[in-house]
């Protein structure tokens, strides 16, 4: 399937800033399931440097503007070809152990809660294949969160999310890696695209789920806010242990805190290879 | 050198000065209580050295009405007066410790010194210190500071910075000064030229240890103009907004001739100089002496912020 | 251990025997009148309170400016002692630094089964940011702090390493430079290895690291968390002794490919950067973002290879105290060699068999925390009483993964001078070695002492003093 992506993140002060450094994940890597045909990150007045490709294999740069800024806008589109492996990441060069990914951070430290649901949804299978334990988690974390946007904010845990029961795409996959970790399975956040309908209605399509380390298989993802594992409809872009890891932007702005609005449109859609 | 560097060795000087200005301002204040009112007794003019501070409101918040005691307390020993002697000292001698490096020992020594003996003098039982005690020891503290660094410190860019904070804030604080006698102690035009009036333009030159420096300079009797010919456009003295304005040229040009670079703090520092020196008391005295005070400290501040721009800033402007 | 206490060991005395290296001093400190002594002990003050020498304890509130206690009488090593301690420190630093090259690269010592997976890639100080990344000349630790103890004549034991950031270098040096002020007749009575090259080695070893896109004289700064840091003293110190910028994270910014100084002339390249900020803080934009003591964008320039960051990030997992039991397998797996220098025998409360052992035998045990350092949330057995065991006991049960325990060695002890005359009190060593293009180490290190009699915490922040330690040349 043939994947356009158009992205764009715009950040408004109020009052100009001296300055504004950013470290930006925004470059899908090729592997099995994804083919990147074209792809670009474009932004007005800005220094960009210090490009590498990190040790999940991951792309990544630096973009710094000099102030006075009051307005910066990142620019990102590209066209992927995808096909379904049913979540399995494979051919995508990364140097980190999956032993790596057993640590908790704050996002996903597990309580009492995700203790219980991690037990619960493995009791009685002892004896089935890791694979099948790993979906057992994710089906349990699609169960005990709903899909509601406004009940959570960025900085929630995966814990708070579950004693809400409620929340977004982020909690999802924070709860996943929690309850994973719990049952000693390394874990990761993924952050992505996702063609959702033919229409591309923008507030799905950053998206952002897990991904569980099966001995057999390697890294397979799962979004348990679709209760389901990334088909041909998803392109992945980056990950880490969390949210906050795995953002595509962590930025800094220098001088005074202005108040700082943040304008996101992300379009997917599906639709012809360009023509060369 | 590195701009947070320059930047504390420059506040470094701009307290210590601070710290004598306010040192001086006590001196005029105590010394001014003693003159006789016009209408027979003693005036209190304390008020009017707190106004000069910009301090009145806070001074009034925390002590009520105000008396020697008191305010010798605010401005010598209150932590929470930014410009008590206290303050300034302690924050010099902060800028000092975080670049401790860039001074040489002789100066660390002196200005470390100066801040453990204030600690000191803050134990002793305040029946027991005179006010000229602590003026007196606060200027020759500075004294001892300033010079070590004359004598002791390489002529590299730290110095000229050093240079350019005393230089800086010397200029500011030599117009307040004049500013208090002018605007605030003698707040009604009529007793210009009064025999009030005269002897306060005396207590101003006391305060400026100027006395010698007048007779040296003029012959005949003390006037207003003559005072302010020698505090505002005498280069020969080393308090005139003249004299100071020369020093931060000078020093502009030294780090301008190190660094191979001429800049824009050069050019407003140029320009100021060059108005002063075109400048003659009876313009001053048209424009009147405090509106020409007010300019002359906007003026002084803009110098100082385009020195920050420039070199202590970090970033090419 | 048996529960009896072992023989202590006298530096300087073998019963009525001195032993050799001592005797000088043994005269000096017999002739010195008890006035004298005090007149010295103050001047030695002064001198320190003059240079700004002083030493903040952590979390104890009181004055930061507080003093930390010097003791006067010097600690002797002979040559020979030396060697063998140099050889050893040598070998570990260069072990450390395979072990950390290896498990952020191809981690063939777990996959040769010679230490748990878990215990590194599980490890908190373990840093997948560096996961892949090799920096200039494979060097993760430039600077190994390794505490050494001795409990007779030839036994010395590593007690812990230190590959992040060392503190205490400064005293080394300055302990000396008080001591030839103070006395310089002992140094014409005695041959004493000099310890000033520090400095410049130091500045050799970080310029050998340069980024290999430096192609001029490098740049190097040291990177200080600010005035209000316990070592910050140390930081100018070393900053002045080398010639280079102290600098705090306000002072940098990156830009491009490269990090840059703010200075009066404008922004200058940095090529290395000797940090004494902990991984933690030096990022905001990689690791925690709330952090005001880092350089945003840092590691990006790191990874790119713009920068070299000493120590490197991730360093840390080396000096684990629960990596620590496995550094003389590191020795043997990377170098072929046996470890010169012996572990202190240590018990992992991870593991069952350690564990039991452990609370059978609290007592006579020290247990230490595996994350801790400075000598906080330790349990030492001997001097604990039983409420205090219990409590301990408790918490290892619940956490027994957090702790490890070693024997209560019976430490060397070294006269020191006390109210009525000399004393003898327990000492350790921390020696500073230099790793870069090559392996360099000043004869002589950092002695600790615990100036309360019987104590066995040296740790500065625990009422330990210093002392000068002479290496006598032969």
């Amino acid at each position: 399937m043939i994947l356009n992506v158009r992205h764009v993140t715009r950040y408004l002060f109020d009052e100009p800033v001296r300055g504004i450094v950013q470290s930006q994940k925004l470059w899908p890597a090729s592997c099995a399931s994804q083919r990147v045909l074209s792809w670009a990150v474009t932004s007005e007045g800005c220094m960009r440097g210090a490009g590498f490709t990190d040790s999940a294999g991951d792309r990544v740069e630096l973009a710094s503007w000099r102030g006075p800024v009051s307005e910066i806008e990142i620019e990102v589109t590209g066209q992927v070809e995808t096909i379904d492996l049913f979540g399995v990441l494979r051919d995508h060069r990364e140097k980190v152990p999956p032993s790596a990914y057993l640590r908790a951070t704050r996002s996903v430290a597990p309580d009492k809660g995700l203790r219980a649901l991690s037990d619960e949804a493995l009791g009685g299978m002892d004896s089935a294949s890791d694979l099948d334990r790993a979906h057992a988690l994710c089906r349990a974390v699609s169960a005990a969160i709903a899909y509601r946007p406004g009940e959570t904010e960025a900085h929630t845990t995966a814990a708070e999310a579950l004693a809400g029961g409620a929340g977004v795409c982020q909690d999802h996959a924070h709860a996943l890696i929690a309850v994973a970790h719990v049952a000693g399975i390394p874990a990761r956040y993924v952050t992505g695209y996702l063609q959702s309908d033919g229409a591309g209605a923008s507030h799905e399509a950053s998206h952002a789920w897990a991904e569980l380390h099966v001995p057999t298989l390697g890294w397979v993802g799962f979004d348990p806010a679709n209760a389901c594992c990334p088909d041909e409809r998803y392109i992945r872009l980056g990950s880490g242990g969390d949210a906050q890891e795995a953002a595509p932007i962590r930025g800094m702005v220098q001088g005074a805190v202005p108040v700082e609005q943040l304008v996101v449109e992300v379009v997917v859609t599906a639709g012809q290879q360009q023509q060369q | 050198m590195l701009s947070r560097t320059a930047n504390h060795l420059y506040w470094m000087s701009r307290y210590l000065e601070r710290a004598e200005t306010t040192t001086r301002l006590l001196e005029v204040g105590a010394r001014n209580a003693l003159l006789p009112n016009v209408n027979g007794g003693y005036r209190n003019d304390w008020e009017a050295v707190l106004q000069a501070k910009g301090a009145l409101e806070p001074f009034r918040e925390k002590y009520g009405e105000p008396n020697q005691r008191n305010i010798e307390t605010f401005l010598f020993f209150d932590a929470d007066n930014p410009s008590s002697v206290y303050s300034c000292l302690s924050a010099a001698r902060e800028n000092a410790r975080v670049v401790r490096t860039a001074l040489t020992s002789p100066v660390w020594d002196a200005l470390n010194t100066a801040y453990q003996e204030l600690k000191q003098l803050q134990r002793t039982e305040r029946s027991k210190l005179m006010v000229s005690d602590l003026t007196e020891w606060t200027m020759r503290s500075c004294h001892l500071v300033r010079g070590s660094i004359a004598a002791t410190q390489l002529r590299n860019d730290g110095y000229n910075f050093m240079g350019i904070g005393t230089s800086l804030e010397r200029a500011d604080n030599t117009s307040r000064l004049i500013d208090v006698k002018y605007y605030v102690l003698l707040p009604s035009v009529s007793y210009v030229g009064s025999g009030l009036d005269q002897s306060q333009w005396a207590l101003l030159l006391q305060s400026m240890t100027a006395q010698r420096a007048f007779n040296w300079s003029y012959t005949g009797e003390i006037t207003a103009s003559k005072i302010a010919h020698l505090l505002i456009l005498n280069r020969k003295f080393p308090r005139s907004l003249a004299a100071c304005v020369q020093w931060t040229c000078e020093y502009l040009d030294n780090i301008a001739e190190n660094y191979h670079k001429e800049t824009e703090a050069q050019a407003v520092a140029h320009q100021l100089f060059d108005d002063l020196s075109n400048a003659s008391v009876e313009d001053i005295f048209d424009e009147g002496l405090h509106e020409f005070l007010a300019r002359f400290m906007t003026r002084n501040a803009q110098l100082a912020t385009t020195v920050h721009n420039v070199y202590l800033s970090g970033l090419p402007v | 251990m048996s529960p009896k206490e072992p023989p202590i060991f006298n530096e300087m005395l073998n019963g009525a025997e001195i032993r050799p290296g001592y005797q000088s001093l043994e005269k000096w400190y017999r002739s010195m009148p008890a006035e004298l002594r005090s007149l010295k002990q103050s001047e030695a003050e002064a001198l320190f309170r003059r240079v700004g020498i002083t030493f903040a304890v952590y979390g104890e509130g009181g004055d930061p400016e507080r003093l930390i206690p010097f003791d006067m009488f010097p600690r002797v090593l002979t040559n020979a002692e030396w060697r063998k301690m140099d050889r050893g420190i040598r070998q570990r630093a260069a072990a450390l630094n395979a072990f950390l090259a290896d498990v952020y690269d191809r981690r063939e010592i777990i996959r040769a089964g010679r230490i748990p997976e878990h215990l590194v890639t599980n490890n908190e100080a373990y840093e997948k940011a560096v996961v892949g990344f090799r920096p200039p000349r494979g060097v993760f630790s430039h600077i190994v702090g390794i505490d050494l103890v001795r409990t007779g004549p030839d036994q010395f034991y590593v007690l812990e390493d230190n590959c992040r950031t060392p503190s205490g270098v400064s005293y080394m040096l300055q302990n000396r430079e008080i001591m030839m002020r103070m006395f310089p007749q002992l140094f014409l009575e005695n041959r004493i290895a000099p310890v000033d090259g520090y400095a410049g080695l130091l500045k050799k070893t970080l310029a050998s690291v340069a980024p290999a896109k430096c192609d001029h004289e490098p740049n190097i700064v040291i990177l200080t968390p600010g005035q209000f840091n316990s070592a910050y003293y140390e930081h100018s110190f070393l900053a002045d002794l080398m010639g280079v910028e102290l600098v705090e994270g306000q002072d940098l910014f990156v830009e491009g490919d490269y990090v840059w100084m703010k200075t009066t002339e404008g922004p200058k390249k940095v090529d290395v950067i000797y940090r004494r900020i902990d991984d933690a803080f030096i990022d905001p934009l990689c690791f925690r973002p709330e952090s005001m003591l880092g350089v945003p964008g840092l590691m990006n320039v790191y990874r790119s290879g713009g920068v070299t960051i000493c120590s490197a990030p991730g360093a840390g997992v080396a000096d684990d105290k629960a990596v620590y039991t496995y550094v003389p397998e590191m020795v043997r797996f990377y170098l072929g060699e046996e470890p010169v220098l012996e572990n202190v025998p240590t018990w992992q409360c991870a593991k069952a068999d350690d564990r039991k052992y452990v609370l059978e035998h609290l007592e006579d045990l020290v247990v230490k925390e595996v994350h801790g350092s400075g000598g906080y949330g330790m349990l030492v057995g001997p001097k604990s009483d039983k409420s205090t065991i219990e409590a301990f006991a408790a918490r290892i049960r619940h956490n027994p993964d957090n702790y490890i325990a070693q024997p209560t060695l019976a430490l060397s002890a070294c006269p020191t001078f006390v109210e009525e005359g000399i004393a003898p009190r327990h000492v350790d060593l921390r020696p500073y070695c230099l790793v870069g293009e090559t392996i360099e180490l000043v004869p002589g290190g950092l002695t600790r002492v615990a100036l309360k009699e019987g104590s066995l915490v040296v740790n500065s922040s625990q009422g330990g003093g210093v002392k000068d330690t002479w290496v006598l040349a032969e």
